[in-house]
């Protein structure tokens, strides 16, 4: 169970670290605070894993131990979150990637059988419902807009395509927590995952 | 010319029965222009105030100091787009008023030239900087003009709020290891002539009324940071500093107007970097904002 709400806490804390890197930095003063917004997000959720976590180790730790004490293979996150800002386009589509598996995974989450990850996982994906919202627009204005935009979006999903089978590889701790029924069957999302990237890449070559 | 007198008179009027100016009214040239001048240098200070702070989001020392700090440089991004739309409503764009601003020609507030070398400074710089923001820009939610004066009530509103979480992590501080108060203190210590210039110079030059009111303003900022430095347990780095039984207010020294001009100039240790860094990023977001309009365009067509 730890090591499972470290990866979540982990995923949460690395992403929302590396949007608010862009915090001042933004093309644009709407699309700076919308990535403040997404980074807000998770590291809110991140910290509500973490207070979890070190509820669940009852050794006096806080989740800034968690967060910031431990050493760097320690860390549970996939590759993708950890991946640089690059220009905007990789940073929309390293946001896109995870979102779209995020969503499905928190909507599953929801149905966990451990009633405090539930609550969280409840309260996470309405919020993940609109990262994903937000993600996807930008993949389809800019694969849509210029031919610059394409070629830059293009550029960061060749460059990142291959972070994304980590996202449905389950880790053992994470086939436990399937089968105790607590976590996530990552075979049950990834057909939907799927579909949805599918139908998106269709909108965006639709409107070339 | 009859109308134009009329309607000269007519704008007097209003503003004299305090009346809020709309942007649709007629209103003397000169009137819109300083509008101009006064409500774009104040967003273009809240955009690049965003930078000095922005450098300790990926090192705050907690995740709830880190979600507070996001928090906080999104708020002034907010206000930022408050008043860049307060300023639209005269008829300039805010790509002309972000050139204005890149090419040298705006200014902005001269503190946000000055570098934050340790975490202290983003209590140092909550507590004065936005402390005497807030004591400047009251005044501004009554303006005669009417968008400017709504935008400045909901900014002054968190203003406050930063005032307060400024102190509080600076208390936090202080409070803490020997080392971590020692570090407070040296904020303070370098925060507190620049923010004491954000009320101007006492020249001569201004006028009479003007320059007593900003005297007013600064004596009560002062009076204020020298009760609360009390329970911080720091002291300000002016030795003139005490309290005047006979005026009721506290005595201070002078500004050492040397340094500060020098940083008016364009002089000041971070001039040259906040510029530089607005324009990367304007710069850098060009392709960005050109996709979203012709995606936007193309989507209008096909409709
Ligand atoms: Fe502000
Ligand atoms: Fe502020």
């Amino acid at each position: 169970m730890r090591d499972f709400l470290l990866l979540l806490a982990d995923n949460t804390q690395i992403l929302g670290h590396r949007l608010g890197e862009w915090c001042g930095h933004g093309p644009e003063l709407e699309i700076d605070m919308a990535m403040t917004n997404l980074a807000l997000d998770l590291i809110g959720q991140s910290r509500n894993y973490y207070q979890y976590a070190a509820d669940l180790e009852g050794a006096g730790r806080t989740e800034d131990d968690l967060a910031y004490l431990r050493d760097a293979r320690e860390f549970r996150n996939c590759l993708l979150v950890e991946q640089p800002n690059g220009d905007f386009a990789h940073t929309v589509a390293r946001n896109f990637l995870f979102d779209s598996w995020h969503f499905f995974f928190l909507q599953a989450l929801c149905q966990s059988n451990d009633d405090r990850l539930a609550a969280i996982a409840v309260k996470s994906v309405k919020e993940v419902t609109y990262h994903l919202r937000w993600s996807s627009e930008w993949v389809i204005r800019l694969g849509d807009g210029t031919e610059e935009s394409h070629k830059r979006i293009q550029d960061a999903f060749d460059n990142l395509w291959t972070y994304r089978g980590e996202l449905l590889a389950p880790a053992p701790y994470e086939t436990e927590a399937a089968n105790a029924g607590y976590g996530v069957d990552l075979h049950a999302i990834s057909s939907r995952k799927c579909s949805t990237f599918s139908a998106l890449t269709q909108t965006q070559s639709g409107n070339e | 010319m009859s109308t134009q007198v009329s309607l000269e008179e007519r704008f007097q009027a209003r503003i004299d029965a305090e009346q809020k100016i709309e942007p649709k009214d007629w209103m003397p040239e000169a009137y819109r222009k300083t509008l101009i001048r006064q409500i774009s240098q104040h967003a273009h200070s809240e955009v690049v105030g965003m930078l000095p702070e922005g450098n300790w989001i990926t090192r705050a020392p907690s995740l709830r100091r880190k979600v507070a700090l996001l928090a906080k440089i999104q708020d002034e991004a907010g206000h930022g787009l408050y008043l860049y739309s307060a300023a639209e409503t005269l008829g300039i764009s805010r790509e002309e008023l972000y050139n204005e601003l890149l090419s040298g020609k705006a200014k902005y507030s001269s503190i946000f030239n000055y570098p934050t070398l340790t975490w202290a400074d983003m209590g140092a710089v909550g507590w004065l900087v936005d402390g005497a923001a807030i004591m400047n820009q009251v005044a501004l939610c009554k303006c005669s003009y009417g968008p400017y004066a709504r935008a400045m009530v909901r900014v002054c509103k968190e203003e406050s709020f930063h005032q307060r979480q400024g102190f509080e992590l600076l208390l936090t501080l202080s409070k803490g290891t020997p080392e971590q108060h020692a570090m407070a203190q040296d904020a303070i210590n370098r925060w507190w002539w620049p923010s004491m210039m954000m009320f101007g110079p006492n020249d001569s030059d201004s006028p009479h009324s003007a320059q007593s009111m900003r005297w007013k303003i600064k004596q009560k900022f002062v009076d204020m940071i020298a009760e609360q430095i009390k329970v911080l347990n720091m002291t300000l780095p002016d030795p003139d500093l005490r309290w005047n039984e006979e005026r009721g207010h506290y005595d201070f020294g002078t500004i050492d107007w040397t340094e500060f001009n020098e940083v008016l100039k364009g002089n000041g240790p971070c001039n040259r970097e906040r510029l530089a860094a607005r324009r990367k990023a304007w710069e850098e977001g060009a392709w960005v904002r050109e996709a979203a309009m012709a995606h936007a365009a193309k989507r209008q067509q096909s409709v």
